[in-house]
């Protein structure tokens, strides 16, 4: 070999892009990590927000792994760039607001755009035929190596076998014969893999590693495109569908409601640009009422504010209510029963 | 030699580290970065990302919620 090969690596910080990363290191080659961070991770946010979640590790998994490996892991800003991916999808989206195709394009062509300004010679990635239902389909594999424009600079370890060889294979910085024919959902083959290479303690998030996933955090994100009038957000945006129950009274406005004092902590960080509101008379969470209320809305909000208070039970609550100008206003309301609660009204 | 203050307050992991990260690419070897913090993950991934990248960090302080966590900038050669 004349050259010693270098290799970029998208590393999420789950098991098979850990092991996509080990394998092509075994063969010689210079390996360092990349991850992007879009707003959307799920990777570490509500942990570290809710104070229940405490016990876990406090750990950005990435981060983790690539120590694992002992390689260098970049950590890209994409939360921009990734606004189109999200809104505008080409592949549509899977069975809730996620891109799935579209984001795995992107994220190959933003580390190709890397590769090439680093100097590097290919991408390596964890994907696996039939894994994901979208992006890892068989007919979607080529799709990602074409509109990323990688083509063959592409290099899944785990399934290559499968596949046609790539450039590295052919021009023998690869051994094909060394590399993976992992096939379909099961995830034996990963989990004895990880037990060859002694790697114990990997990250397995059961709702994969992106919000977007999710059905509730989608159904949030729809109600802000909605109740905006655009389909456009910026990075609190999203960060707050993240935290807190949230509340659509009226049209005007939406609460959120702190679930615990990690989640209150956090949403202090915003409550100077929000109205938000806190009981005085009882222990109670702090709301952010995000959109614009009359003084009626107001007084609805305080009896909502209420009734996730220590207080909800009491004839009465005072709750402060501070404007986005500092100015403080005390209501006295009595606390909204449960029942006058609609669950159309959570989001 | 330059010292200078990220405050990385309120955001989430890997936010502080990725913030830490393109003020270090503007800094050179010797200098000083103080990281501003309320994000207990950073505790485990600046020193983490550190590690990695040849840096080191000096000094870590937890006062009340606020971590304040100073690295001084490695030889990236």
């Amino acid at each position: 070999m004349s050259k010693h090969h270098k290799a970029v690596a998208l590393i999420s910080g789950g098991l098979d892009s850990l092991l996509a990363a080990r394998v092509v290191m075994d063969q010689g080659i210079h390996v360092e990590g990349i991850n992007f961070f879009t707003g959307f991770c799920v990777e570490g946010h509500t942990h570290a927000i809710r104070k229940q979640h405490r016990a876990r590790p406090k750990r950005n998994n990435a981060l983790w792994v690539a120590e694992q490996l002992g390689i260098r892991l970049h950590l890209i800003d994409i939360i921009e760039e990734y606004k189109q991916v999200v809104i505008n999808p080409r592949h549509g989206y899977g069975a809730n607001l996620n891109p799935c195709l579209d984001c795995k394009v992107f994220m190959v062509g933003k580390a190709l755009e890397w590769m090439n300004t680093k100097g590097f010679d290919f991408i390596v990635t964890g994907e696996v035929i039939g894994q994901r239902p979208k992006s890892q389909r068989r007919v979607n594999l080529p799709v990602v190596a074409r509109e990323s424009g990688a083509h063959d600079r592409l290099v899944r370890p785990l399934c290559a076998r499968n596949l046609p060889p790539t450039l590295p294979e052919r021009e023998g910085w690869l051994e094909r014969d060394k590399l993976l024919a992992f096939n379909g959902r099961s995830r034996k083959p990963q989990m004895a893999l990880a037990a060859h290479y002694g790697f114990e303690d990997y990250a397995q998030p059961a709702g994969g590693c992106c919000f977007l996933t999710d059905r509730q955090y989608s159904q949030k994100l729809s109600d802000l495109w909605q109740t905006r009038g655009e389909r456009n957000y910026e990075l609190d945006d999203i960060m707050l569908l993240k935290v807190g129950r949230h509340l659509r009274p009226c049209p005007g406005f939406k609460l959120i409601v702190g679930r615990e004092e990690g989640e209150n902590r956090y949403l202090e960080g915003y409550r100077r640009r929000y109205v938000h509101m806190i009981p005085v008379s009882h222990p109670g969470p702090l709301v952010l009422l995000d959109g614009e209320a009359d003084a009626h809305g107001l007084e609805l909000a305080a009896r909502i504010a209420a009734r996730f208070s220590k207080g909800r039970d009491d004839a009465e609550v005072t709750i402060e209510v501070t404007g986005k100008d500092g100015a403080v206003r005390n209501y006295t309301v009595s606390p909204l029963p449960s029942a006058q609660i609609p669950p159309e009204w959570y989001l | 030699m330059n010292s200078v203050t990220v405050d990385a307050r309120y955001l989430l992991c890997p936010l502080p580290v990725i913030r830490t990260q393109d003020q270090v690419a503007r800094l050179h070897p010797g200098d000083f970065v103080r990281v501003l913090c309320t994000d207990p993950g950073v505790l485990h991934d600046i020193p983490s990302w550190c590690r990695m990248h040849g840096h080191t960090v000096a000094d870590t302080s937890v006062a009340d919620d606020e971590i304040a966590i100073t690295i001084q900038v490695g030889d990236r050669g």
